[in-house]
């Protein structure tokens, strides 16, 4: 996709949103005249979805005179890593889009650099992560699930939308061991796409689903999956109803978080001005537009706070993974 | 169900959504036509607009109709130039390039844009009757039945093995079922023969490839092979079908419309598998000396899998609308428009929100309808393509396959691959080989892969192929329609025999 059509898309979106009030709405508060975003895969993902929304709510809100975006795919995302490295000097006016996977594909190896290669600008939006049964399941609750599980370990499969040793997977496996249960024994069932893991569980291919939370919760408006867990501290405003994994004695916590890095060697009074955007971000109402269209949660770390969580996740990931015998 | 009708009917007859209709058909058959450019990126581009416009019925109607004019338009470069931009169209080039090559190419294009309609128009009359009903039936699959679908979708292969071109076929598809295998496997998470390269880890490019086994060779032996090019001069000899032919291709579009109706309602298989398997059973039940025209330019073989991919289009609303379970990347991106617009596609759609369900439906046979009504006069000009001289047209078809495998992913190893592997195939097209096996044993190798591998961890071995009825009866179908031929032939062979000895 050209750069061309990347501006001409941005504009007919920008003019129909907001009739043609481009310069009013750049008043004093420009924070910084322009970002460029390296996309690690192609168009219509969930990285793209995300450079391309928070790069939208930064120029009308006026932070950012211009955004301009750069789909680079290739290794599930390691290419950008690798340009973005090797290329650091001339990479200043670059923030990348990169999520949960940049860690688990780190340890596996499949990635050679990892997080700390980077510079680490902020963790900006996040999904927690739920296990799903189908509406006319007998199962109501992670207990159930477990029970059937104990009866029938090889015929209680769970199914996810990411490979083997992906995060719907390692997501599965850290429930049951939270919950004491033998995380090896799962029977995973990877799918190509989070709809073809859907039509397998209202099927009943599998017994239950392990899939990120705002899309369980779309599915549970429809009325056809009920959510049994959620892998958050409290419940989630958007479904009251659903338990936590906490609530139910299962002591785990998961974020699939989605953030910004920088090019290694980044000097600190740029960091600063990019954390400042995205801080300043928050409180527009054209950020709460992009984020309510695309059920996102904030949660934004900054700095410090963001190496602590990526370290702190790494460690979490890293046992289980161990644990399960993929490192 | 009549009074949702005319909910439907007012809310597509608006001025704006007529408009949208128009507006989308247009846009999709002409961006569609350019090689390399499918629907997905025409609707991933299209998608800004559609939810900067509010209205969520408006959004999807537009949206909509881009999807099936990028359907409509995608078959005219397969026919024109060989050079399929979306895996659905890939089985109209089987034998609508020979058309095109042999002169007939707007027969070809009145062929596509006919069943196309019927196709199209039929699997909405099915979706607006049923859809209800039919939200069990796209449940009905498990995944070791989609490995035997697309096992029966193979059988397709025997179309080109032709005399003495048996082994030839089989080491092409084999060839291309172990590409298929490049990349992250489907039971670890570790990748598989990318030799160490990063660019190899997501596997090869279907664009890519597809680009690389028919449009660059085919321009590549126009060069290499000067002397085809007095061979035909872009003369459009015909037009029309004629009656014997319509009759010819009437049971096969009535066939097809329903068999790619049911096989795009289930979310594993869609518009792809729809269309092969469309030409492997048309191919396989036609009579002996028509078999041997598939591939050949056949007109049977066009015409069912241009069926059998628009009524699949239709069929995927189904999982989409009644469930809001995406069948296809097309409709992935269309049911996150729906939930951008506050939409939530599943059961409870018809009963909330039956402006939007009935108004999709409506637009549909609008759709299809404007398609077939813009195409048909255009076909004599858009045939004339074909007249260009080669000299011009031939940069003109690299151009397009270039930028089309780079655009999708950004990525200029892509590039080097498209080359590399054109070469490759202009070599092997040298030697007769068929190319299209190759193409056909790489997109069902995947899913066949993925599919059987989950059915052997939920069964713990292969005991799926006989505790599952339906995944026995579909590969003793797939073992049918690769044997009935040679079984056909055989009889046939030993009836002359018996009546030479009678002699």
């Amino acid at each position: 996709m050209s750069n061309l059509k990347l501006g001409r898309r941005s504009l007919i979106a920008a003019v129909a949103a907001f009739g043609l009030v481009g310069p009013v709405a750049a008043d004093g508060d420009q924070v910084l005249d322009s970002i460029h975003f390296l996309i690690p895969g192609g168009a219509g993902g969930g990285w793209d979805g995300t450079a391309r929304g928070t790069g939208e709510a930064l120029t009308e809100s006026g932070l950012v005179g211009t955004a301009s975006y750069e789909n680079m795919s290739g290794g599930g995302g390691g290419k950008a890593i690798g340009y973005l490295i090797e290329n650091a000097d001339s990479n200043h006016g670059t923030l990348m889009v990169n999520s949960t996977p940049i860690v688990i594909r780190s340890l596996t190896g499949v990635f050679p650099h990892n997080f700390r290669d980077l510079t680490l600008v902020s963790g900006t939006i996040g999904d927690y992560a739920a296990i799903v049964v189908g509406k006319d399941s007998p199962i109501n609750s992670m207990a159930d699930l477990i029970a059937a599980f104990e009866a029938d370990p090889r015929a209680t499969a769970i199914g996810g939308g990411s490979v083997p040793g992906g995060m719907d997977h390692l997501v599965a496996a850290m429930v049951m061991e939270a919950a004491g249960k033998d995380a090896l024994a799962v029977k995973y069932i990877p799918y190509d796409a989070g709809g073809k893991a859907m039509a397998a569980l209202l099927s009943g291919e599998i017994a239950a689903l392990s899939t990120g939370f705002s899309e369980a919760v779309d599915l549970a408006d429809a009325g056809e999956v009920k959510i049994i867990g959620v892998t958050s501290d409290a419940r989630v405003d958007a479904a009251p109803d659903a338990m936590t994994m906490k609530e139910q004695g299962i002591d785990t916590t998961f974020v699939n978080w989605r953030g910004f890095f920088a090019a290694p060697g980044l000097p600190d009074d740029k960091l600063a001005v990019y954390q400042e955007a995205i801080a300043k971000m928050y409180d527009t109402p054209e950020w709460e537009a992009v984020r309510a269209r695309n059920g996102w949660v904030n949660i934004h770390n900054s700095g410090d706070d963001f190496l602590n969580f990526l370290e702190t996740q790494e460690k979490a990931i890293g046992d289980l993974m161990k644990k399960l015998g993929f490192l | 169900m009549l009074e949702g009708l005319l909910i439907g009917l007012t809310t597509a007859m608006s001025l704006q959504n007529l408009l949208m209709v128009i507006a989308g058909c247009l846009i999709g058959t002409f961006i569609g036509m350019l090689p390399g450019l499918g629907p997905m990126s025409i609707i991933a581009i299209m998608i800004p607009v559609a939810i900067s416009m509010g209205d969520p019925s408006a959004a999807l109607i537009l949206l909509a109709g881009v999807y099936y004019g990028a359907i409509f338009g995608g078959s005219t470069s397969s026919i024109l130039l060989n050079a399929p931009g979306v895996a659905g169209t890939v089985a109209s080039s089987f034998d609508g390039y020979p058309m095109a090559r042999q002169g007939q190419a707007g027969k070809a294009l009145t062929i596509a844009a006919i069943a196309s309609f019927a196709g199209g128009t039929i699997g909405a009359l099915l979706l607006m009757i049923f859809a209800p009903a039919l939200s069990s039936v796209a449940l009905l699959f498990h995944s070791a039945e989609y490995f035997a679908l697309m096992v029966v979708g193979l059988s397709a292969i025997a179309a080109f093995a032709g005399t003495g071109q048996v082994a030839k076929a089989m080491i092409m598809a084999i060839l291309g079922l172990i590409m298929a295998t490049v990349g992250e496997g489907a039971l670890f998470n570790l990748p598989r023969f990318t030799m160490g390269i990063m660019d190899l880890q997501s596997g090869f490019g279907f664009i890519t490839l597809a680009m690389a086994m028919f449009a660059l060779p085919e321009a590549l032996f126009l060069v290499l092979k000067p002397k085809d090019l007095q061979g035909d001069d872009g003369e459009i000899k015909d037009l029309r079908i004629t009656g014997s032919e319509a009759k010819a291709i009437a049971p096969v579009i009535g066939r097809q419309s329903l068999q790619g109706f049911f096989i795009g309602v289930l979310p594993g298989a869609g518009a792809t598998i729809a269309s092969f398997l469309g030409y492997a059973v048309e191919r396989n039940i036609a009579p002996k000396h028509e078999q041997d025209e598939f591939g050949k330019g056949s007109i049977k073989g066009l015409a069912a899998p241009e069926t059998a991919n628009n009524a699949a289009c239709t069929g995927s609303f189904v999982p989409l609308l009644t469930l809001g379970i995406p069948g296809s990347g097309t409709t992935a991106i269309l049911l996150g428009a729906l939930i951008a617009l506050n939409v939530t596609p599943g059961p409870r759609l018809m009963i909330d929100e039956p402006q939007i369900f009935w108004a999709v439906i409506m637009s549909m046979f609008i759709g299809n309808l404007v398609l077939l009504i813009l195409n048909l006069p255009l076909i004599p000009y858009i045939a004339r393509i074909l007249a260009v001289p080669r000299n011009y047209l031939i940069p003109f078809i690299l151009f397009f396959t270039l930028m089309g495998a780079y655009i999708g992913q950004n990525n200029a190893t892509e590039l080097l691959l498209l080359v590399g592997f054109g070469i490759c195939a202009t070599a092997l097209k040298f030697e007769d080989y068929p190319l299209a096996p190759l193409l056909i044993g790489f997109i069902l190798g995947g899913m066949m892969e993925d599919n059987f591998a989950r059915s052997m961890q939920l069964y713990d071995g292969v005991a799926f192929i006989w505790e599952r009825p339906m995944t026995l009866a579909l590969l003793v179908i797939a073992a049918i329609l690769v044997l009935l031929p040679s079984y056909r032939a055989r009889r046939a062979k030993a009836r002359a025999e018996g009546v030479a000895e009678g002699d």
